[in-house]
């Protein structure tokens, strides 16, 4: 039996009653290089400036040009910005993967594809639009090698008027992308986008179910990436020194900041820099700039994704036992080795937070979205100078490259914070210090900085044995009085690093425990749990690495805790069994993910389902 | 007639500093290391000079010569980092505060074999600091194992043959963009204060290799950096003078045998050809000259190259002038102008 006999399972032409408006997936599956990535960020702007809550996740692979890519945008009313399993309306650009993209599709979904393609004959319960681009592309762009670039937004054109996206969005999209200065090309992408705007006009009916219409949910809300987010937190926390070494998917953060400093760290009478930037011969070398720097009073920075945290572990135990700050960033992606460099995870958790030999442990923050990447980026630089230790922000791929929604930042209503230094006034009145000596009870010494003028305020940092007055010892009493001292820091930090965000809920048995961009898909599974299947869940978002108080809270409170993480070793849950008792730990269970993709709630909901027994 | 006798008046610099303020620790290096020599120069140096020891910060790495910044000047900053990674940290504190002097020592191990790669981009980014190799051809605290500046054929107390070519640091540093490169020997005391002082007060890079011969591990017959071989091999490029700026006294220098090179502060080196034509600003001649000593089984030192005028890295930067660590908030934080305007263009 052939697969056109079938009797269609979808409405055919005109036929639907349901529309479903403002709650669906639009994926675009083009070929990387290609130049998409205009296109898509219009559909999504334009989208957002109907005031519908959007998300939008790039796929790509790792390479400049000609291997697939997907980008998807979702519309959803009820705010849900995680990705959505299912693909509703397809944009199939790239012959080499139209088939298996359109074989994906659940029944009942809409394509628009390149008519030579024929991708109408794979299935038949599917609406199809067929358009011929080069057709289309012909008039509108009389240069030939544009075309490939201007091609791209016939769609954009064909997509608005199928999904009824206001045309006077897309044109402001369009131009607020090209900027004042590329008026030229934007005039010639705008004619693109009408001519596909047209051809659907005048040529479909349209049979599918999916619409846009204006609502109020995104009003004075920003679009921006984690990345640069995180970027801007730098430069609001007086960052000084940044160092780096490009990796996928951290260096657009570094670029991002680079291009920040240069606005708004310039002296604008002297022309001098408020800041320095290096870009470093490896991450061994940018790890170790920001550990000099950071004694020596810089606020420094370095950030970098797996690869490089691997090779930072050295330094960083130095750092840990000199007590030294710094900021890392570590913006996530699929390991081990190489891995998936362009797709996402939370997989370096646990090696994060252990990084070096010895007894090292390290603060870590998990933003979950662009306001946090601001906002704790800020605070890190805080953590570090105030405990004198690296502190890692955890980002990942699909919140640091992806474009987010987002509220507009708070400036800081806190002055920095540059921790115990003394200065030389403070030793004229002291006479002298002790550098790890624990005065205050916290487990934190009082440093100087080099260049402090006074006779007696310098003193020896060595990665090795040490004690309180920095001089080279080993002692046994020394050293064990040293690393519980250490100890007594990271039991200090607890309470200083950001809570846990705590939502619990009348009679749950089950509390779910997320933290990072996984935070997003949990919200909405949540919802699903509760209106599928009946499962009320609590839920405790972590922000920050050590754990404090409410963490066994959360957990004595409910029968079955369940973990949620991007990675397959459960890192996370491996974290808190260090800390849990047996009866904590017999609570636990874990929820994984680890294919690349953005996690969605769907595998979420599946997952705690079926282990609830559902 | 009073018994007392009045102490001598106490030596003092032109900072009215003694000689004591520019000490460390005691040494904890074998007797007779190379290494306690040079830690010597360095105090005098220091000393003499008049610079004030709580603005030099001091780095190392790891190794019997790292460990030397503890056993001289204990008034100042010290940092004794990773083995071979000393170049970043200094890096990174000289960004933080560019009006600390720093100093580095490290070994040839730190240098030529784990930290090359630093060692390298340290040069190309000609930052203003100075460099000292302890060069002893061994990994002393590692108990005597070749490093990479060991020459071919030289003998290790086991009987061991090198097999390998030796780097030669100083020809790396000139072609990688140092600007001050120089070899001494920590057994000739005064060539190594001369050339340590306008290493101090050059306003870039400065390397210094300076052969130091490790007498537990490396100073036996058939060594090519024992005490005994170098004495022997010796071949000294040029002599050096350094005469400081404040120190301005007008000799008469004879025509054509004496170069005399203005170094940032004014100061003045002067170097005095031996028998060769040698321009020590040529970096050509430099390579020249330690290529043809290589070849000759001789150890060539003294002031291979000087350049006064190329840029810096913190000049590259074109950062603040007062130290970075220390701006103010209102320096370092954007007001929240800025910020309302960035988040205006991401609507
Ligand atoms: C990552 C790392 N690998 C190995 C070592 C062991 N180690 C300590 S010192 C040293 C070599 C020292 O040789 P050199 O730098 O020439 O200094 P010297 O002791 O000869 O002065 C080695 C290999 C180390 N400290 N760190
Ligand atoms: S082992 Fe060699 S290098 Fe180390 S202190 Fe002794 S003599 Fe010096
Ligand atoms: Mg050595």
């Amino acid at each position: 039996m052939s697969t056109t006999e079938v009797s269609p399972a979808a409405p055919r032409s005109g036929e639907f009653h349901h529309p479903v408006v403002n709650d669906f997936s639009i994926q675009v599956a083009t070929i990387n290089g290609s130049g998409s990535q205009t296109a898509n960020s219009v559909l999504m702007r334009a989208i957002f400036q109907m005031g519908v809550p959007v998300s939008g996740k790039n796929m790509f692979p790792s390479n400049i040009q000609g291997l697939p890519t997907w980008f998807t945008i979702r519309a959803s009313k009820h705010g849900y910005i995680g990705r959505k399993k299912e693909v509703d309306f397809l944009v199939a650009m790239n012959p080499e993967t139209a088939r298996e993209d359109v074989m994906k599709l659940d029944s009942g979904a809409a394509v628009v594809y390149d008519e030579p393609l024929k991708l109408d004959a794979l299935r038949s319960d599917l609406h199809f639009y067929p358009v011929p681009f080069d057709k289309l592309v012909g008039p509108v762009c009389p240069e030939a090698k544009l075309r490939k670039l201007v091609r791209n937004m016939i769609y954009d054109g064909i997509v608005a008027q199928l999904l009824s996206i206001d045309m006077e969005e897309i044109h402001k999209a369009l131009f607020k992308q090209f900027g004042k200065r590329k008026a030229k090309a934007a005039e010639l992408n705008w004619g693109a986008c009408q001519a596909g705007y047209d051809y659907a006009n005048k040529t479909f009916t349209k049979s599918d179910p999916y619409r846009v219409e204006r609502m109020n949910a995104t009003s004075g809300k920003i679009i921006i990436e984690g990345n640069s987010a995180a970027a801007l937190g730098c430069v609001f926390a007086g960052v000084t020194v940044v160092t780096w070494y490009p990796i996928t998917p951290s260096s657009s953060l570094v670029e991002a900041m680079i291009g920040y400093l240069k606005r708004f760290r310039i002296d604008k009478e002297t022309g001098k820099a408020t800041f320095a930037v290096v870009q470093a011969e490896d991450e061994l070398s940018a790890i170790g700039m920001v550990l000099g720097a950071g004694w020596a009073g810089a606020r420094s920075v370095t950030s970098t994704a797996g690869p490089g945290i691997s090779l930072m572990s050295e330094f960083v135990g130095l750092g840990y036992y000199a007590e030294i700050p710094g900021v890392i960033f570590d913006v996530q992606r699929v390991g081990p080795s190489t891995g998936l460099p362009t797709r996402t995870a939370q997989g370096d958790i646990i090696s994060t937070a252990l990084l070096s030999h010895g007894d090292t442990k390290h603060p870590m923050l998990f933003p979950c979205s662009p306001e946090e990447c601001f906002s704790m980026a800020i605070e890190a630089f805080d953590l570090a100078e105030h405990f004198q230790t690296p502190v890692f922000v955890m980002i990942d791929l699909d919140l640091g490259m992806n474009n987010w929604m987002a509220d507009p930042f708070e400036y800081p209503t806190q002055p920095i914070r540059r921790g115990k230094v003394l200065t030389a006034e403070d030793l004229n009145r002291l006479g002298g210090f002790a550098r790890y000596k624990d005065v205050d009870g916290d487990g934190i010494g009082y440093r100087t900085l080099p260049g402090t003028n006074h006779p007696h305020g310098s003193y020896f940092t060595r990665g090795s044995g040490h004690n309180e007055k920095a001089q080279y010892t080993e002692r046994e009493d020394d050293y064990v009085n040293n690393l519980d001292r250490l100890a007594r820091k990271f039991e200090t930090m607890r309470s200083h690093v950001p809570a846990p965000v705590v939502e619990y809920k009348a009679k749950a048995q089950v509390g779910l425990i997320a933290f990072g961009t996984s935070h997003h898909p949990v919200e909405e599974s949540r919802d699903q749990l509760r209106t599928e299947y009946g499962i009320e869940t609590s839920y405790l978002r972590l922000k920050a690495y050590p754990f404090n108080k409410e963490l066994p809270e959360f957990i004595h409170r409910h029968q079955r805790v369940y973990v949620i993480e991007q990675n397959r070793d459960a890192q996370m849950l491996g974290l808190m069994r260090l800390e849990c008792t047996a009866e904590e730990i017999a609570k636990l269970r874990s929820m994984r993910y680890y294919g690349g993709l953005p996690l969605d709630a769907r595998t979420v909901t599946d997952d705690i389902a079926g282990q609830e027994g559902k | 007639m009073s018994t007392t006798v009045t102490p001598p008046p106490k030596k003092l610099n032109r900072l009215g500093l003694e000689v004591l303020s520019y000490k460390g620790a005691k040494t904890t290096l074998c007797a007779g290391c190379g290494h306690n020599a040079i830690s010597e120069r360095v105090i005098e140096c220091f000393y003499e000079l008049g610079v004030q020891p709580w603005n030099v910060a001091k780095f190392s790495g790891i190794g019997c010569s790292s460990k030397s910044p503890a056993y001289f000047l204990g008034l100042s900053h010290g940092f004794n980092a990773v083995h071979g990674r000393m170049p970043s940290i200094a890096t990174g504190a000289m960004l933080a505060n560019r009006t600390v002097l720093g100093i580095g020592v490290a070994g040839d191990g730190d240098t030529a074999s784990i930290g090359m790669g630093q060692f390298m981009h340290l040069l190309r980014r000609n930052l203003p600091f100075v460099y000292i190799i302890e060069d002893n051809g061994v990994y002393g605290l590692t108990k005597g194992q070749f490093s990479a500046t060991a020459d071919l054929g030289s003998k290790l107390k086991t009987g061991v043959l090198n097999d390998l070519p030796p780097f030669d640091c100083c020809a790396l540093a000139l072609q990688c963009g140092a600007t001050f490169v120089a070899r001494s020997f920590s057994g000739d005391k005064r060539q190594l204060q001369a050339i340590l002082k306008a290493a101090i007060v050059h306003n870039g890079l400065s390397i210094i290799d300076v052969i130091s011969p490790c007498t537990t591990f490396n100073d036996h017959e058939g060594s090519t950096k024992s005490y005994s071989y170098i004495k022997e091999h010796d071949e000294v490029l040029n002599e050096v003078d350094f005469v400081p700026y404040y120190d301005d006294i007008s000799v008469d220098i004879p025509e054509g045998a004496v170069q005399e090179i203005t170094m940032h502060d004014g100061s003045k080196l002067r170097i005095k050809k031996l028998g060769r034509e040698y321009d020590p600003t040529n970096k050509f001649d430099a390579l020249k000259a330690l290529d043809e000593a290589g070849k000759k089984g001789e150890v060539l030192t003294g002031v291979f190259y000087i350049d006064t005028q190329k840029p810096n890295f913190m000049e590259m930067l074109h950062m603040e002038d007062a130290p970075l660590a220390t701006l103010p908030e209102s320096k370092t934080r954007p007001p929240k102008e800025v910020l309302d305007q960035v988040m205006e263009e991401l609507r």
